[in-house]
C-alpha cells in the first residue's frame, strides 16, 4: 500500500509535472476566458488535479478513460498534449475535434481518452463498454470512468456498477466527490458513494483526493486488479472544487470561511511538496518543470489563438450523409 | 433459398459472427437457449461462446452505452434493443454519446455499432410494445436507420449494417418474422440509401415503410384488377434515404401516397411529402397522401388495434382519392 510504496525521482517529478501542468493549464484558460477569447462553458479542476493524476499515472494509451464535463485535467493526466488541447478549447481546426467538441466533448482516441461528456453520469455505459472491448480482447487493458459526486446519483451510474459486476469488467469507477453537484451541496456523507457502489459486489475504498500518493496507492491496487481479471474497483476521492460549477459561477451558495479552509487545506500540489515522499524532488528540479510548463503554455496559447477557424464546408464534414445543398 | 425473416437475421448473424470474430452480439436473453424472445439469437451461444454472445441484465442504458463504448475500442457490437419501446429508458446513449462521436470527436472515432430492435403493433402488444418510432431516430444526426420489409433485404442490409462503421439501427417489425421469401446464398450485401420497388406502376406513388410496403402492394394487386397501375416503393432505409427513386417514380405518375405506420406528426410520412412538394412540386398532378397510424398511443384491445394499423382498405381508398383529385 502506499505507506510502503517508493518513488523515484523519475516518478515523482512525473506526477508533480502533470499536476501543476493541469493547475496552469486551467489558470490560464480562466484568464483568457474572462478576456472572451474561448467560447461555450469550461468547468475548472483546481483542488482535484491529484485525482486524475494519480488515477491515470500507471495507465498507458491502451487503457481508457471516460471522462467528464471537468474533463481538463483527465486529458493532460491520460496524456493528450498541451497545443492540441488549447486548440480545441479555442475551437481551432486543428484541434483533436477539429473545433467541434471544445472543452466539454474533447476527446483523443489515440491516448485512450474517450471524450470529455456533457452528459452528467454519460461516461460510465461507455466506459464499461471500453472494458468489455479489452475483456474481450484479452488485452490487458483497463478501463476506468471518472464520475463526479452529482453523477453517482444517475442511473446511468447505477446501471454501470451492475454491469461490471455481472460481466467482471477490468474496470474502475474512479468517483470525485467535491461536495457539490452544480450549485447544491451533495447531502450524502464522505464514503457513502463508495459504499453504495461496494453494495454492488465490488471493491470499494474512500481516499483524500488532495492526496496524490492516497490516490494512487488506491488506482495502482484497482489497475492491477482489473489487468489480472480481478474485476472493477470503486474508488471515492474526495476534495472539494476550488472554483464554482463552471467558469463564472457566483457561488452564492457556498459558505464563505468553509471555502477558504478547503481551499487553503485541500492543495494537492502543496501537500505534495511538503509531503516526506516527495523529498527527493529538489526545489532546483521543481522550479525547471514549472519554467517549463510556463513557456509550453505560452507556446500554446499563442498558437491556440492564431490558428485558423474550421472552414464553413466543415459543418458537414465527419458525419455520414450529407445533405448540404439539398436541405438547406 | 426460401427463408423467414427471423430466419434470414439469424443466419446473417451467425455469418457474420464467424467471418469477423470483433462482431460480438449483446443485450437481454441473447444467450438464452431459445434465442430470445422470437429465437433471433439461437444458436449462437453454442457455436461461438459466452464472450462473443454475451447476456446482459435488464440495463438498457448500460447495454446501448457498453456497446458504443465497444464499438470505440475495437469490437463491433450488434446489441439489441428488445423492443423500440425501451428506446424511452436509454435514449440519452443514443442521441447524445454514439450518434455524435464520429462528428463531436472530429472524425477520430468511429462507432460500430447495430441496435437491433423490435417494432410494430400487431398482436396486443398494447402501448409499450408496439411503436413505431423510427422518425424519431431518423431525426438523429449520425444514425442510419433501416427497416427491411422482407427476408432478402434483412439478410442484405443487417450484413451492411454490421460492416458500417457508422451506427445503425436496425428495425425488425415484429408482425414480419415469419414471413418468407427467397434470400440469396452466401455473401450478400444492400448498399444503404437505395430504395427497392416491389411494384412497378405508371398511374401513382405508393412509398410504404416496413410493414406497410406489405399492405400497400397487397392494395396495389387489388387495384391491378381494376387497371390501375400502382407503383410501389419500398425506402428500405429512411436514413439515409433515397429521395431520388421517390422523386423519379414521382416524375412518372404526378402523384403519391406515404403509407407509414408510425403517428403522423412528424413521421416519415411527414417528411416525405415535406421532400417532394419541395423538390417535385412540378411533378404533382394532386396533393400528396399520407396513410398513418392515428395520433394516439397503440390501444391494446385488438379491436382498436385494427383501427390503429393502416390497411390495405385504407391504402385502397387513398390512392383512389388521389387519382381523382
Amino acid at each position: 500500500m502506499g505507506s510502503l510504496m517508493e518513488y523515484t525521482t523519475q516518478e515523482l517529478a512525473k506526477a508533480y509535472r502533470l499536476m501543476k501542468t493541469i493547475r496552469e493549464f486551467e489558470e490560464r484558460m480562466r484568464s483568457e476566458y474572462q478576456q472572451g477569447k474561448l467560447p461555450g462553458f469550461i468547468h475548472i479542476y483546481r483542488n482535484q488535479e491529484a485525482i486524475a493524476v494519480g488515477a491515470c499515472l500507471d495507465m498507458n494509451n491502451g487503457d481508457y478513460i471516460a471522462s467528464t464535463h471537468r474533463g481538463h485535467g483527465h486529458c493532460i493526466a491520460k496524456g493528450c498534449d498541451i497545443d492540441g488541447m488549447m486548440l480545441e478549447l479555442a475551437c481551432k481546426q486543428e484541434g483533436f475535434c477539429n473545433g467541434k467538441g471544445g472543452s466539454m466533448h474533447i476527446a483523443d482516441m489515440s491516448k485512450g481518452m474517450l471524450g470529455a461528456n456533457a452528459i452528467v453520469g454519460g461516461g460510465p455505459p461507455i466506459a464499461a463498454g471500453a472494458a468489455l472491448s479489452a475483456k474481450t480482447l484479452k488485452n490487458k487493458g483497463v478501463s476506468m470512468a471518472f464520475i463526479g459526486d452529482g453523477a453517482s446519483d444517475q442511473g446511468t451510474v447505477a446501471e454501470s456498477l451492475n454491469l461490471a459486476v455481472v460481466l467482471e469488467l477490468p474496470m474502475i469507477f474512479m468517483y470525485e466527490n467535491n461536495f457539490y453537484a452544480e450549485f447544491t451541496r451533495n447531502p450524502k456523507p464522505e464514503g457513502r458513494i463508495a459504499e453504495r457502489a461496494g453494495a454492488f459486489g465490488m471493491p470499494s475504498i474512500v481516499v483524500d483526493g488532495s492526496d496524490f500518493f492516497a490516490v494512487h496507492a488506491a488506482c495502482r491496487d484497482a489497475i492491477e486488479r482489473g489487468r489480472s481479471g480481478g474485476g472493477p474497483t470503486a474508488i471515492e476521492a474526495v476534495s472539494a472544487r476550488y472554483y464554482g460549477h463552471y467558469e463564472g459561477d457566483a457561488q452564492a451558495y457556498r459558505d464563505t470561511d468553509e471555502m477558504h479552509r478547503q481551499r487553503k487545506d485541500g492543495d494537492p500540489i502543496v501537500k505534495f511538496l511538503a509531503d516526506p515522499r516527495a523529498s527527493a524532488l529538489d526545489a532546483e528540479t521543481v522550479a525547471q518543470i514549472d519554467a517549463d510548463i510556463m513557456s509550453g503554455l505560452d507556446r500554446a496559447v499563442e498558437r491556440a489563438l492564431a490558428a485558423d477557424d474550421p472552414t464553413p464546408d466543415k459543418l458537414y464534414t465527419d458525419v455520414y450523409i450529407n445533405y448540404e445543398g439539398e436541405m438547406r | 433459398m426460401r427463408m423467414s425473416i427471423r430466419e434470414a437475421i439469424n443466419q446473417t448473424l451467425h455469418e457474420e459472427m464467424a467471418r469477423d470474430e470483433r462482431v460480438v452480439v449483446m443485450g437481454e436473453d441473447v444467450a438464452s437457449a431459445q434465442g430470445g424472445v422470437y429465437g433471433i439469437t439461437e444458436g449462437l451461444p453454442d457455436r461461438f461462446g459466452l464472450a462473443r454472445v454475451i447476456d446482459t441484465p435488464i440495463t438498457e442504458s448500460a447495454i446501448i452505452g457498453a456497446a458504443g463504448g465497444a464499438a470505440l475500442t475495437g469490437l463491433r457490437p450488434v446489441a439489441e434493443l428488445m423492443f423500440v419501446d425501451f428506446l424511452g429508458v436509454c435514449l440519452d446513449q443514443i442521441l447524445n454519446q454514439i450518434a455524435k462521436f464520429r462528428y463531436m470527436f472530429g472524425g477520430q472515432a468511429r462507432t460500430p455499432i447495430v441496435i437491433r430492435t423490435m417494432i410494430g403493433a400487431g398482436g396486443g402488444t398494447g402501448p409499450q410494445h408496439s411503436q413505431i418510432l423510427y422518425p424519431l431516430l431518423a431525426a438523429i444526426p449520425g444514425l442510419k436507420v433501416v427497416v427491411p420489409s422482407n427476408a432478402a433485404d434483412a439478410k442484405g442490409l443487417l450484413a451492411e449494417a454490421i460492416r458500417q462503421d457508422d451506427p445503425v439501427v436496425f428495425c425488425e417489425h415484429k408482425a414480419l418474422y415469419m414471413d418468407e421469401c427467397e434470400v440469396p446464398e452466401g455473401e450478400f450485401l444492400i448498399p444503404f440509401g437505395q430504395a427497392r420497388t416491389i411494384v412497378e406502376g405508371s398511374d401513382i406513388t405508393v412509398v410504404a415503410i416496413s410493414r406497410m410496403a406489405i399492405i400497400a402492394t397487397q392494395a396495389a394487386q387489388e387495384l391491378a384488377r381494376e387497371g390501375i397501375k400502382v407503383e410501389v416503393i419500398d425506402p428500405r432505409t429512411l436514413s439515409p434515404l433515397d429521395d431520388g427513386a421517390i422523386l423519379r417514380s414521382l416524375a412518372k405518375t404526378g402523384r403519391l401516397v406515404v403509407v407509414d405506420e408510425a403517428n403522423p406528426i412528424c413521421s416519415m410520412a411527414s417528411e416525405i411529402a415535406a421532400i417532394v412538394v419541395e423538390r417535385g412540386f412540378d411533378y404533382l398532378d394532386a396533393p400528396v397522401r399520407r396513410v398513418t397510424a392515428p395520433h394516439t398511443p397503440v390501444p391494446a384491445t385488438p379491436c382498436l388495434e385494427a383501427l390503429y394499423v393502416p390497411t390495405v382498405a385504407q391504402v385502397v381508398q387513398a390512392i383512389k382519392a388521389t387519382l381523382d383529385y
